[in-house]
């Protein structure tokens, strides 16, 4: 269907920017490695970035290194190194990958970056449970490996509302963090500090929400797939000036591509919405495909994920505590069909993917029939996609394409 | 007279099914053989077969479409493709009016497809994950009892009980099956719990409408599987009269299609 059209594929300008701060940022991590003074803490994707940045710890997030496996399409071959040690291939392919790049001393890091090794070795290993098991699993077993501490949250779990209750215990788990943090940094934690970090937090997060509802407009000016590649700043750089600065520079050329009416898609047909994560290692062949049958997949919950409006400098613990409760990924299902009934309207879909990740469950929506409730709910058709983020071995690329080509024949019939 | 004529041509995995249609949407000529791995010569020697049987030329074909897994290597027949999914609607639709639920269950993969009353379709689902369901689940087997395809349509016939496999998994059943026999169970009623799990694995896969049809080369193969299907659902199925050609049939038709718009 329609293999004969090439898909252009629409650079945005920024990205060289954005290149840049994130070599900044890995060559400043590997600094502080090797430094006797700075200290260096891991972090997961929504774990205390805020507290440990205020604190002067450099941070390392491994699902950022993770995901960089599975793009590199490094992941598949390093994943079976973590299975033979006990790691099961039905877990977190983030973890395999990682671990295995560990036991085989390999890293994208070493290949883009000259000069840098790998990740930098911790000093502290954090963890919020927020949005799996599996991040504590992988933090401790590193912290036996490397013989550093690893504290975290136990988040509570599945609920709809985020609670006073709710706040209140988190708000005591953070607070509970800051002596073992203290320690290892050797430094008292400056209020002041932290008003400011999670001042700059709540800021890089608003202009990242910005930055994805340009695809409210139509032609939506950038897709799912631009949105991985440049969320990389919202997830390491949140609650520095560096990510506040380059998504300022983004917002600027996304909205002056809505003034041009610049289409990420060209001759944007069908306007698609994807739950789920990436599969890492197809970024570039998915956009294709979808670009090939003018479809422009141009919101994702993944994304999204990285908007945390409940940041407030004046309450900055109580407030962290709040936004890390409000991720998408630790609600309910009455919630998370809120949510994406929301985007729906707002950004006008007409159909959405799940992504069912083999070895990410608490990322796949589909296994507990919200495609059916939503599907009867809008009136949305939906189609649900076999995969994974970084573990190709469960992709099957035939497969995908055969079922996205039919989903598309189906909304053009509608 | 030199008549205009479409056609449809379905590479599977498995088989490489061509169906030829007049204006009318009336079957001609058809040919299915072993894809094999040289996918164009197969695509070659079915189309000029199903030309010969509809008595006419390459010259004479109006427009062509292709449909299934291999639907890319077939350029020098044609240059149009659409989706396996999209072809097996359009295929039934033209034989069973109404809404209806299609099960068309191949060599390597099954689909559920479900179709409003003007045949469009509502929603689908294909499993290619793994085995179950499908003809390769069958063809392991057969090779497993050392009984030959064609024979267990038969034998399942004859049983007299059912011996219900517990896995999903093809190499947990086929296990199963040798334990079974190990055992002494007769082969035939070992060979009706093998029928019964491949449609039970096809049936999880979505819920059905009033309507249902069976399609795909396993059921043109193996009757019982119909029998069976009804007895599980608790009614008639429709069956078309090439169940293996549906997918070919519906592609000839998007090919006739395309011509009057
Ligand atoms: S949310 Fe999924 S991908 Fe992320 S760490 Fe947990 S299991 Fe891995």
């Amino acid at each position: 269907m329609a293999a004969d059209k090439q898909p252009q594929r629409k650079k945005i300008e920024a990205t060289g920017q954005m290149m840049k701060i994130m070599s900044d940022y890995f060559y400043d991590l590997n600094d502080a490695a090797k430094s006797d003074e700075r200290k260096v803490a891991w972090c997961t994707s929504v774990g205390p970035a805020e507290l440990l940045r205020a604190m002067g710890f450099a941070v390392h997030f491994p699902e950022n290194h993770a995901a960089m496996l599975g793009a590199t399409r490094m992941a598949t071959e390093l994943i079976p190194e973590a299975n033979t040690i006990g790691y099961s291939p039905d877990i977190c392919s983030y973890l395999t990958a990682d671990i295995g790049a560990y036991l085989k001393g390999s890293s994208p890091l070493a290949k883009a970056y000259p000069g840098i090794e790998g990740p930098p070795k911790p000093d502290v290993l954090v963890y919020n449970t927020n949005q799996c098991r599996d991040v504590q699993d992988w933090f401790s077993w590193y912290a036996k490996e490397l013989d550093v501490p690893c504290i975290g949250i136990t988040s509570p779990k599945n609920f709809t509302d985020v609670s006073e209750i709710l706040i209140d215990d988190v708000t005591r788990q953070i607070e509970a963090l800051i002596p073992t943090l203290e320690e290892v940094s050797g430094k008292k934690l400056d209020p002041q500090k932290l008003r400011e970090t999670v001042a700059l937090s709540r800021e890089c997060t608003e202009l990242w929400r910005q930055v994805l509802e340009t695809a409210a407009a139509t032609p939506a000016p950038l897709t799912f797939f631009d949105g991985t590649i440049h969320m990389g700043p919202a997830v390491v750089l949140r609650g520095t000036q560096q990510a506040v600065d380059y998504y300022q520079q983004l917002l600027a050329e996304l909205q002056q591509r809505i003034a041009d009416q610049v289409a990420a898609v060209d001759g944007e047909k069908h306007r698609i919405y994807w739950e789920g994560m990436p599969v890492w290692g197809r970024l570039r062949q998915h956009s294709e495909l979808f670009s090939e049958l003018q479809a422009s997949v141009l919101v994702s919950t993944y994304c999204s994920s990285w908007v945390f409006p409940d940041f407030d400098a004046e309450q900055p613990i109580r407030s962290m505590a709040k936004a890390y409760l409000g991720l998408f990924i630790v609600r309910s299902d009455a919630y998370k069909e809120e949510y994406i009934k929301q985007m729906l309207k707002k950004f006008q879909i007409d159909g959405i993917i799940y992504h069912d990740a083999k070895t990410c469950p608490c990322n796949s929506n589909s296994r507990y029939g919200m495609p059916q409730r939503l599907e009867e709910e809008t009136g949305i058709p939906s189609l649900v996609i076999s995969g994974d983020l970084n573990d190709l071995r469960c992709v099957s690329d035939e497969q995908t394409r055969t079922n996205v080509e039919a989903f598309i024949e189906q909304l053009e019939e509608k | 007279m030199t008549e205009t004529v479409y056609v449809g041509l379905d590479m599977g995995a498995s088989r490489t099914k061509v169906a030829v249609i007049d204006h009318q949407g009336r079957l001609l000529g058809h040919a299915v053989k072993k894809s094999g791995i040289d996918f164009g010569a197969t695509a070659a020697l079915c189309l000029d077969a199903s030309l010969e049987m509809a008595g006419v030329t390459r010259s004479q074909i109006g427009d062509a479409v292709a449909t299934g897994y291999g639907r890319n290597n077939v350029d020098f027949v044609t240059e149009k493709n659409k989706t396996e999914i999209g072809c097996h609607a359009r295929g039934c639709h033209q034989q069973f009016s109404g809404a209806i639920t299609i099960i068309d269950i191949g060599g390597q993969d099954n689909k559920l497809i479900k179709l409003d009353e003007r045949g469009r379709r509502s929603s689908f689902k294909m499993n290619r994950k793994c085995a179950a369901g499908t003809g390769a689940f069958l063809e392991e087997m057969s090779s497993r009892l050392d009984i030959p395809l064609e024979e267990m349509n038969n034998l399942a016939r004859q049983a007299t009980e059912m011996i219900k496999l517990g896995s999903y998994c093809t190499v947990f059943s086929a296990t199963e099956v040798l334990e079974n026999i190990r055992h002494g169970k007769p082969v035939a009623d070992i060979i009706r719990g093998i029928f019964y799990s491949m449609i039970q694995r096809v049936l999880e896969m979505d819920s059905l409408t009033d309507k249902v049809v069976l399609s795909g080369g396993v059921v043109a193969h193996n009757p019982y599987l119909v029998e069976m299907t009804e007895e599980l659902i608790g009614r008639p199925v429709l069956l078309p009269e090439f169940p293996q050609l549906t997918g070919a049939y519906g592609a000839a038709l998007y090919a006739l299609d395309g011509t009057k718009t």
